[in-house]
């Protein structure tokens, strides 16, 4: 063995270690997926083949899952199914196989667009917030500003039940009980603290030489701020919307204690989807895979950035 | 395009300005607009974690119940403190809650270290695998927990199903979540299964940053690759392991989402960690009062952790 190919294979691990770590890894990620990929499976079943033992691998899809997921259904006759002529629709045909009629939309569209509202909402105002005061933290001499820093980041290690005790107290004298409002208002002080660390660091990496030449050109510092920092700090922008609205989304405790009907997001309403006779599991996984499609799509987009995400900043590469 | 060359241009005449000339530029102060900047911030958080906090802290002194707002309200001291400190229900619950932040810390590092040193070798495909194995931590956790329930159904269950194909048992002789002595398990299985991509990200990015001239030296040296794991790989990566074990600990102190949908605290109280013991004296007994001054214990004891868990992170880190 020559020498320069010695000192290459001191960090360069070998093909058969490669391929040991590779196969290792990937086995790992296959059982992982298992769960999920289940699930999908189950949301389309139809509810017998959900529930038979050994769990079934084949089986002919149904969309009865989804189709339940989406509406209300009550049980009639079969004498007074036959007088109804011809069923509209696909998940009308299902109903009537199962001797049920549709009686109208569920609530998971309405508990579903919630989640948007809330979670987009909550978003904008948590970034808009974060990233004026991301740039104050970064740019200016605050007095106290470690204090401040430290303080903004000690709100995130409150339990939420204990958040939501004087929350619930303060939500009911105010009228702000089971509003999107208030909901948004909550997620948006649970998603600053991220938004000031995340964006703090991203705005840290843009040279202040940029500014300053701006505003030797006659731009004001707010001038500055907008034209020369923003569009540079849009990927981080960008990266800290994404982890502000997958919090948001998935969001289950304050949403849980504090809402009922009206602002309701989707997490607290999956898990209470009954049919006849117990839990519906495929309209369960028909509802969770619908809600866990975008966390997916997001996840991808966000991959680069997930670790400085995950640690509020505190780890960069 | 045109961004990237007007910024050049900016550089460049950044290089020739002298800083004195910076602060003679006309707009508003720097002062007032840093303090533009950063008051709604800290208006908001005042409004909606302080002043709550405050709020909890004076309840915690009260015998205050939220279901019975117009009864008068009297001031007890710190009664409710001490009969939490000496209530054997709140031990049982700070028990149940360690054996769950510890075990799954555990079986976190050693899995997600493992497997960011797998990574680590950079086989092909590492990216793509890497990122199919960090989705369970995007996910919900409550949506996670609720669709566990459902692998674990003792008659119906995946998990069931396969753990007897595994053993040759029985699949409805055991059940995960009504078993006493399972179900602590049970949810440390399944927040293994949602966390170790994330201690393995941070494990990564720090393996990732032991530069190779390191092992080169320690390779002339005729380091073993047994010695070099442990006198190179593991002290370097060691705060990066460390912080994850921190985010970690805190989150799982506080867990309630996932635990509350898959078992709610039961069988009995086998799983009811702190924040579900919490909920329930909060939102089903509202007993206000004492459920704020939990609140606040609980508070402190992360805070405290967290704390000295930074100081101990700082000294790892600077050596």
């Amino acid at each position: 063995m020559s020498l320069s190919n010695a000192a290459h294979s001191v960090v360069e691990p070998s093909a058969a270690t490669r391929r040991f770590a590779g196969s290792l890894v990937v086995l790992y990620a296959i059982i992982t997926m298992i769960p999920l990929v289940w699930i999908v499976l189950t949301s389309f079943k139809s509810p017998d083949d959900a529930i038979s033992y050994p769990p079934k691998i084949l089986f002919t899809p149904s969309l009865e899952g989804y189709c339940n997921l989406f509406t209300t259904r009550s049980r009639q006759t079969p004498e007074f199914i036959k007088t109804l002529g011809p069923p509209q629709g696909l998940c009308d045909g299902i109903a009537r196989d199962r001797n049920m009629v549709i009686a109208g939309p569920s609530n998971y569209v309405p508990r579903f667009v919630n989640s948007l509202i809330i979670a987009f909402g909550s978003t904008v105002l948590a970034v808009a917030l974060g990233t004026l005061s991301a740039y104050g933290f970064s740019r200016f001499r605050v007095p106290l500003k470690d204090d401040l820093l430290f303080f903004i980041l000690s709100t995130r290690m409150m339990p939420p039940i204990a958040v939501a005790i004087p929350i619930y107290l303060m939500y009911r004298t105010l009228g702000l009980s089971d509003t999107r409002l208030g909901m948004i208002l909550l997620y948006t002080s649970v998603n600053v603290s991220l938004a000031v660390w995340l964006l703090k660091g991203f705005i840290d990496e843009i040279p202040r030489e940029y500014e300053e030449a701006a505003m030797i050109d006659g731009y004001t510092r707010f001038q500055a701020f907008v034209r020369v920092v923003l569009p540079q700090a849009t990927t981080g922008i960008a990266a800290t919307a994404i982890f502000c609205l997958i919090f948001a989304w998935n969001e289950y405790a304050f949403a849980v204690l504090l809402t009922s009907g009206n602002a309701q997001t989707a997490p607290p309403f999956i898990p209470i989807i009954i049919g006849e006779g117990g839990q519906d599991w495929p309209a369960v996984a028909a509802g969770t895979t619908f809600f866990l499609v975008p966390i997916v799509v997001f996840t991808v987009l966000l991959r680069k950035h997930l670790l400085r995400g995950i640690t509020f900043g505190a780890v960069r590469k | 395009m045109n961004d990237l060359s007007a910024s050049s241009q900016i550089i460049q005449r950044a290089v020739l300005v002298r800083p004195g000339v910076v602060r003679r530029i006309r707009g508003l102060s720097d002062k007032s607009l840093a303090w533009l900047f950063i008051t709604p911030t800290i208006v908001l958080l005042l409004a909606i974690n302080i002043f709550p906090l405050v709020w909890t802290i004076y309840l915690s002194f009260t015998n205050y119940r939220a279901n019975r707002a117009n009864a008068p309200t009297k001031w007890l001291g710190a009664d409710w403190y001490q009969s939490i400190l000496t209530d054997p229900d709140i031990w049982a619950a700070m028990q149940v809650t360690a054996h769950f932040v510890i075990w799954t810390v555990v079986i976190e590092t050693v899995l997600g270290f493992g497997l960011a040193f797998l990574i680590d070798k950079k086989f092909r495909g590492h990216g793509m695998w890497t990122t199919i194995i960090l989705l369970p931590m995007m996910l919900s956790p409550a949506v996670v927990g609720n669709f566990w329930t459902f692998l674990y159904q003792p008659q119906i269950g995946l998990f069931n199903y396969v753990v007897a194909f595994l053993t040759g048992r029985d699949a409805s002789s055991f059940q995960m979540l009504g078993d006493v002595t399972l179900s602590p398990w049970a949810i440390v299985i399944v927040d293994a299964w949602m966390w170790t991509p994330y201690v393995m990200l941070i494990c990564l990015a720090g393996l990732r940053s032991i530069p190779d001239y390191i092992y080169e030296a320690a390779e002339v040296d005729r380091a073993s690759k047994w010695r070099q794991f442990w006198s190179i790989t593991l002290p370097m990566a060691l705060p990066f392991i460390m912080l994850a074990v921190l985010f970690r600990g805190i989150e799982n102190f506080k867990m309630f989402d996932m635990v509350n949908l898959l078992t709610g605290g039961g069988p009995g109280s086998t799983t009811e960690v702190a924040s579900i013991t919490l909920k329930r004296a909060a939102f089903e007994s509202w007993r206000t009062g004492y459920s704020s001054a939990f609140a606040i214990i609980l508070f402190v004891t992360v805070f405290g952790l967290a704390n000295i868990y930074v100081k101990a992170l700082n000294r790892v880190k600077s050596r």
